[in-house]
């Protein structure tokens, strides 16, 4: 039997994936082969989707890009034998783009099978699990403190001192959250993970369950991954089955059960306090911080709630040891981040990565130059760090580091770690238009500044767009920006501005009042 | 806010924008250079505006968790950036600015957005001069909305007329969410919500109208919305009051503190007033927007006066009515005797009105023969906790419901009756680790309502309560439950073994009950379970305890309750009775009692008579007096002749209407002194005019032993005061009694009574109310009462009180029981309530009944039955309902043209006499006509009209 993986992942099925499998295993059947096909996860090489792997005398040779279309060449060249094709890529992880990732967290994404778990097992899966299981919750909570763990959601706050605080919160009952929300335009790593390695989300949890003192866990996962609930789905049941999940686990006397929840469409519910309300089954509306999820979070209680790269990281790191994941990294940013590149760029995917890398270096060395293939030839104009609301950089700002700190001092932020990429035809006062317009389709209605200011925003961008009273609307604008960045309850409204301000302290000369230049002239 | 503008205000109580804390640890911080203390755990905002400094907000109040929406309360604190004050928390060293260039100039840019979406329509809107939006643009100078540069786009408006006294209009909205806020935290009926998001958020009433959503109209939502957004209709009519006047409402026995704002003599709105604990800053649709009944046309201004009851009336002056009056008592005590003469007192009126009136009883009648309308709600519960706890009162106050851990209901529907504790005591079942016991026959909203379930609900057969409520106390001692220390310490030792020897008997077991009253055995063994297992225990019970043959017995059973667990005299825990009228309690306290005087002397004790035979001038009986009831028996033999009945609708309220109504034409002279001509009036010789509530000066005590101010906001529609009238009718009789002012009559009653020795009118206004004992020993009253040791000599008496099955009780021939009560939206009678726009909701009794019941006639909603008991019978129309068990049925008596009293028995409470109003056994019938009863009682309706309209033509002619 000639082991077949495709994978099931969001963006591979896009291009096909499906059509792919049915296809093959058509041709399989007329050709009286013997085949498993395995949905794994992607390898974030995302141009080379859809990517066929085989396994041939225990090595995987890849093929792609493949459309249904090239099922019966590559049938025709025995790429069950690993036949010569002229989309044969080989070994996948010899590819530079791979090998040249540090993978801590996506160590397993693409290389095992996400609906089983034995599989995962097999791949090193629960090995920190078991060492935290003997561990006291204050030794695992000194690994994360030496490893230098800042929170993967956006906020990059240290996740020790998250951990510690839970843990230390009095309360019957204490819940972990893992924030599956991820709404970033841009971003896609936690989709991955859900998708290509879900065991690791679970291990994760129940990790920082131990460090707490937590019982049950919660996934707030968005309703637009419907593979990833499938997948998350399948991993909790065969968890629980195996004993992995419920009662007394592994006979160590531990009990820990993990909920998947669907979230119902709004961005803001990516922030903690309007998770934890969602989840509550209210209005997803932000709550004031005091009292912090820490101390008063799900149902009142003592609450964890970390995103899903932060919570394998954590796995990363009690398997590895804090130290090793600490040598990584740059400054006081440490450890990997899964960067995500994509736009207007020719290698789109996902990059794990040390902190620290430049923006240009990925683009050039991962995503292919700041040539791009398919719009003539024409120069990379700008990169959006840290999704929709995150820091416009034009060229001259790519030599900056990755690093919290240095992004802080920009006035931007990494954010989720997205990168999308623009070229020549993108708009800065459209994109300045679209960072207030998605304020306030998004906005909760909570606070004044976010809901009123991000309307009126958009509709002065709008008159600069068509060219009215320019001067005169940039100055308010900037003035509105400052409101909205001071008074704001939570980050959706306090980080409007920094697309706006971005852009018109980036490229100055869109936002200029060509009329009354002529005029002036 | 302080409002000193007017002498007889109370200061209005600020709004600290948050909440209170419990901590009383002191941190010291810097507010604009001021050095101030806080507790710790307080917000800045709170902080601030205890030292007088203003911080603007919009969203914030202090009976609410803030939100931090509308962002304007920012401050600068060193070392952190800009921050809302009502969220940030004050610590030791803080230093923070409330106002400078940059704070000024952030506040304007929101309130420009404010006004941005804002309809700029302020000289026409009916919030202008009450808009806190308004006075902040003024405060912070926006001219206009510089960041709108496009014509403003109004959301498509949504306006709701539909709730009788206020109106709803979205587009004046500034999505401070306040009133969807407190209809969650503070009234906890989840009416309101918000549906969209962002800019397009919009307040609602679930899926219907206001006036068709679960809405309660407690109007706290339109209280405390900042603009005009909801706004109460007499605002939008009448514009901005100018006169406010702090009082008391004179509905339930919670007794309410209002503040009442008036202009030309009319009331514009009212809202509770701050400063009163019991009703923690929140009021009901009956205190807050049922009051135009005092202005109603058909209020009766003039004494009228007749031969005969069969004749029209004759509108004459008080003088000649006081003539008339004590010609007609004079002649009658000549002729049968003093103990043919009797007053009834009215719980509605005064302390001071009710004092005037037994002294005028026991002077001028010479007799005891004086009564309140406790006599049929809760003199056993005077009677009962007397008993067993020497106090005939609740022993604890409100404000102790928020440290309940266990409630114990019984009989008591109090979002209902008393709507305010309702709320206070559903916001504390909504704590998780509250746990609630209700035994009642109907599922109320404290069985089961948004975010509220019982942890256990008796639903039993009514009348059972002492069967069951022994049988709890049976699992309490047989489990090993009880507090043997507090029985040891402070029970009467006496009777303790011999009570352990009856409650220990089976046929008190779970097993036995359960049969007896409908419910399963592990429910009231899991009940007791609950009960006992909390040293903050709390009983709440209303009349669905005292309305029964063994009214008495279920308060002592419930008093042995809290008694064994040792769950007396804390806060948090205790027994206590809601209590119906705003001053019944009252009403007792100063001896309108056949058997007992002020501060329940005992009559009989020559001594009292003594010392009221000094203080009064003239001999004082011992004799007791006649009970109502007996003076409806005697009267019926020939022998009860002259009646004072004080502000009482008996004809609608007491028991057996035939009977009575025979009672009364046997009498000579009738009086009545009252606001309407009601049914009673067909059977008077006299009707003189009251004054409503808002027109009166004195005192109101409620059902936690408080002493409230009352104080006419309204110029007086009667030229006398009530007390007047009774000092003027004793004087014509013979008895010199003249009063000037009612504080003289509190003077008077405070040298007799010496639990209030201690009160005046400027220490309650101080206060904000007293509970009494207020002595020498309390000088600020009495919170909670058997804090050291039980009141009653010898200790807390366990009392036994077996199951006796009553007569009234369903059989083959009369299969159902009916029980009776009221409805949020009216009050009692409904005298006052009918007479506003409370009838809206509820024109007509009706009667509820289980679906299975009405199966075997195919009756549906709406349709009319002949209800008949042993005996009467009535026709009401019929609601099919889930509420009531099978079996049992539930109407309410607030309209007379139903007359649902005429069909209940004569059936009493041994002790007290209170009737046993919520078991009357009944069958139903398929009918389309009224009763005999309700057809003669629709004719004298006709002919009384008749009669007063005569009078009007002969005073024009």
């Amino acid at each position: 039997m000639i082991k077949i993986y495709v994978p099931l992942d969001t963006t591979s099925v896009s291009l096909g994936a499906d059509e792919v499998v049915e296809e093959i295993t058509l041709l399989a059947k007329q050709n009286n082969q013997d085949i498993h096909i395995i949905r794994n996860g992607s390898w974030g090489l995302v141009w080379l989707e859809t990517l066929v792997e085989v396994e041939v005398n225990g090595k995987r040779i890849a093929y792609g890009p493949i459309k249904a279309k090239d099922v019966a060449g590559l049938f025709d060249a025995d790429f069950l034998n690993a036949g010569e094709h002229p989309l044969k890529v080989g070994d996948i992880t010899k590819v530079p783009y791979l090998a040249k990732q540090t993978r801590l967290c996506f160590q397993r994404v693409g290389l095992v099978d996400p609906m089983e778990i034995d599989d995962y097992i097999k791949h090193g899966g629960f090995t920190a699990l078991k060492k935290a299981l003997i561990a006291s919750p204050e030794s695992l909570i000194k690994e994360i403190e030496l490893s230098g763990l800042r929170g993967r959601g956006g906020a990059a706050f240290p996740s020790y001192l998250k951990l510690q605080a839970t843990k230390d919160a009095l309360a019957d009952e204490k819940f972990v959250v893992c924030n599956f929300d991820e709404g970033d335009s841009g971003t896609f790593s936690d989709r991955m993970m859900g998708e290509g390695d879900p065991f690791m989300i679970l291990e994760g949890m129940f990790l920082t369950a131990l460090a707490v003192g937590a019982n049950e866990g919660y996934i707030y996962l968005r309703s637009e991954y419907p593979i990833a609930r499938k997948v998350l789905n399948n991993a909790i049941n065969l968890a629980r089955k195996t004993g992995w999940l419920g009662k007394n686990i592994q006979n160590s006397g531990k009990d820990f059960d993990i909920h998947l929840r669907i979230g119902a469409g709004s961005y803001v519910c990516g922030e903690e306090t309007a998770l934890l309300n969602s989840l509550e089954g209210k209005r997803g509306t932000v709550r004031v911080k005091p009292p912090f999820p820490v101390h008063k979070g799900l149902f009142g209680k003592p609450t964890a709630l970390f995103n899903v790269i932060s919570l394998v990281s954590m796995v990363t790191i009690i398997e590895h040891g804090g130290k090793v994941y600490g040598k990584y990294g740059y400054a006081r940013s440490r450890g990997t981040c899964p960067f995500q590149l994509s736009g207007n760029i020719k290698y789109g995917g996902l990059v794990e990565l040390p902190f620290g890398i430049t923006v240009r270096d990925i683009i050039e060395h991962f995503g292919g130059g700041l040539e791009f293939s398919f719009d003539g030839g024409r120069d990379l104009k700008l990169v959006q760090i840290g999704g929709p609301l995150g820091y416009h950089m034009s060229k001259n700002d790519l030599d900056n580091p990755l690093d919290y700190e240095h992004f802080k001092t920009l006035g931007g932020h990494i954010g989720h770690g997205g990168i999308v990429v623009m070229g020549h035809d993108a708009s800065a006062k459209e994109l300045a238009h679209f960072a207030f317009d998605f304020c306030a389709l998004e906005s909760c209605g909570t606070c004044t500044p976010c809901r009123i200011g991000s309307r009126r925003g958009a509709e002065m961008m709008e008159q600069v767009i068509s060219g009215e009273s320019v001067n005169e609307n940039i100055i308010l604008i900037k003035e509105l920006c400052d409101t909205l960045t001071k008074t704001s309850l939570c980050a959706l409204g306090g980080i409007t501005a920094v697309p706006v301000l971005s852009l018109i302290k980036n490229f100055p000369n869109e936002f200029e009042d060509r009329y009354n230049k002529y005029v002036r002239r | 806010m302080q409002l000193t503008n007017a002498k007889n205000i109370i200061n209005v109580k600020c709004d600290y924008g948050t909440p209170a804390v419990e901590s009383k640890k002191e941190v010291s911080l810097t507010i604009d250079g001021q050095t101030i203390t806080a507790f710790e755990g307080e917000s800045v905002m709170r902080a601030a505006l205890k030292v007088g400094i203003n911080i603007p907000r919009l969203c914030a109040t202090d009976s609410l968790k803030p939100i931090g929406g509308c962002r304007l309360c920012i401050v600068e604190i060193e070392g952190a950036r800009i921050t809302t004050s009502c969220t940030a928390i004050v610590a030791e060293g803080l230093v923070v600015t409330t106002e400078s260039k940059e704070i000024f100039k952030l506040r304007k840019n929101l309130l420009d957005l404010y006004i941005s979406e804002h309809p700029l329509e302020c000289l026409v809107c009916s919030a202008n001069g009450d808009c806190d939006l308004q006075a902040l643009c003024a405060q912070h100078g926006v001219r206009g909305s510089r960041f709108l540069v496009e014509k403003r786009k109004p959301h498509k408006p949504v306006i709701d007329k539909s709730a009788p006294y206020f109106d709803y209009e979205s587009t004046k909205c500034i999505s401070c969410y306040k009133c969807v806020r407190v209809c969650i935290e503070t009234q906890g009926t989840f009416a309101l919500t918000v549906k969209h998001r962002g800019l397009h958020s919009e307040v609602c009433s679930g899926l219907f109208d206001f006036k068709n959503s679960i809405c309660v109209s407690c109007g706290k939502c339109v209280e405390v919305c900042p603009t005009a957004s909801l706004n109460e209709k007499s605002m939008i009519k009448m514009g901005l009051p100018s006169k406010q006047v702090a009082t008391t409402c004179a509905y339930c026995g919670v007794g309410c503190g209002l503040v009442v704002e008036t202009k030309m003599d009319e009331v514009v709105r009212i809202t509770p007033n701050a400063n009163t604990p019991s009703n923690k800053n929140h009021l009901c649709v009956k205190g807050r927007f049922a009051y135009s009944y005092v202005s109603h046309k058909e209020r009766i201004t003039e004494p009228l006066i007749r031969e005969s009851i069969n004749e029209p009336w004759k509108k004459v002056s008080f003088d000649e009515a006081f003539a008339f009056i004590a010609k007609g008592f004079n002649k009658i005590k000549e002729k049968y005797g003093n103990d043919a003469l009797g007053s009834l007192a009215s719980s509605r009126c005064t302390i001071e009105e009710i004092y005037t009136l037994q002294k005028f009883n026991r002077t001028a009648f010479l007799n005891n023969n004086i009564d309140n309308c406790a006599r049929r709600c809760h003199s056993p519960t005077g009677y009962g906790l007397d008993q067993t706890l020497g106090t005939s009162s609740g022993t604890q106050n409100f404000d102790s419901i928020e440290h309940v851990d266990v409630f114990l209901i019984v009989g008591a529907n109090p979002t209902n009756a008393h709507p305010v504790v309702g709320a206070r005591l559903k916001k504390r079942m909504r704590v998780n680790s509250v746990k609630t016991v209700v035994i009642d026959p109907m599922e109320t909203e404290l069985v089961s309502s948004p975010l509220i379930k019982a942890d256990v609900h008796l639903q039993i057969k009514p009348g059972t309560n002492v069967a069951v409520l022994n049988s709890i106390a049976h699992v309490l001692v047989t489990q090993n439950l009880v507090n043997k220390k507090y029985i040891k310490e402070q029970l009467d030792n006496t009777l303790v073994k011999k009570y352990m020897d009856f409650i220990k008997q089976d046929q008190h077991s779970p097993e036995h009950v359960a049969k007896i009253a409908g419910v399963s055995s592990y429910e009231i063994v899991k009940a007791a379970n609950i009960y006992g297992s909390s040293d903050r225990s709390s009983i709440f019970y209303g009349l669905g305890v005292t309305e029964h043959a063994q009214g008495s017995d279920g308060v002592m059973t419930l008093a042995n309750l809290a008694m064994l667990t040792g769950n007396l005299g804390r806060n948090g825990s205790g027994i206590n009775p809601l209590r119906g009228q705003n001053n019944v309690q009252g009403a007792c306290d100063v001896g309108a009692y056949p058997h007992s005087t002020l501060g329940y002397e005992d009559v009989t004790s020559q001594k009292v008579a003594d010392k009221y035979s000094k203080a009064w001038g003239i001999e004082q009986s011992t004799k007791v007096g006649q009970k109502m009831p007996d003076m409806i028996d005697s009267a019926l033999q020939g022998k009860f002749k002259g009646f004072f009945i004080q502000g009482e609708e008996i004809m609608q309220s007491e028991p057996d209407l035939p009977r009575i109504a025979k009672a009364l034409s046997k009498m000579d002279l009738v009086v009545q002194l009252d606001l309407f001509l009601n049914e009673t009036s067909a059977f008077a010789h006299v009707f003189l005019p009251g004054s409503s509530f808002l027109e009166k000066n004195g005192v109101f005590i409620n059902a936690e032993r408080r002493l409230s101010r009352v104080r006419n906001a309204l110029k007086p529609k009667v030229e006398l005061q009530e007390w007047e009238i009774i000092s003027k009718i004793a004087t014509a009789m013979g008895y010199d009694m003249h009063y000037n002012h009612p504080e003289e009559i509190l003077d008077e009653m405070k040298g007799l009574w010496s639990d209030i020795s201690e009160v005046s009118y400027d220490k309650i206004d101080e206060l904000g109310g007293v509970q009494w004992p207020c002595n020498k020993a309390n000088p600020n009253g009495s919170p909670i009462l058997h804090e050291d040791k039980i009141i009653r000599e010898g200790g807390g008496a366990l009392k036994i009180c077996d199951y006796q099955e009553t007569t009234s009780a369903a059989d083959v021939d009369f299969p159902l029981t009916l029980i009776t009560g009221r409805v949020l939206v009216h009050y009692n009678v409904g005298t006052q309530t009918r007479r506003t726009k409370n009838s809206d909701w509820h024109d007509k009794d009706e009667l509820l009944i289980h679906p299975s019941d009405a199966q075997p006639l195919a009756l549906k909603t709406g349709d009319l039955v002949r209800l008949t008991s042993r005996t009467n019978a009535i026709s009401i129309a019929v609601k099919l309902s889930k509420k009531v068990k099978e079996g049992t049925l539930f109407t309410t008596f607030h309209h007379p043209d139903t007359a649902i009293n005429a069909i209940q028995g004569w059936d009493k409470d041994k002790a007290t006499k209170c009737p046993e109003f919520k078991v009357t056994a009944v069958k139903i019938s398929a009918t389309d006509t009224l009763s005999e009863w309700q057809i003669s009682r629709n004719e004298q309706v006709e002919k009384q009209k008749y009669f007063f309209e005569a009078s009007v033509e002969e005073l024009t002619e």
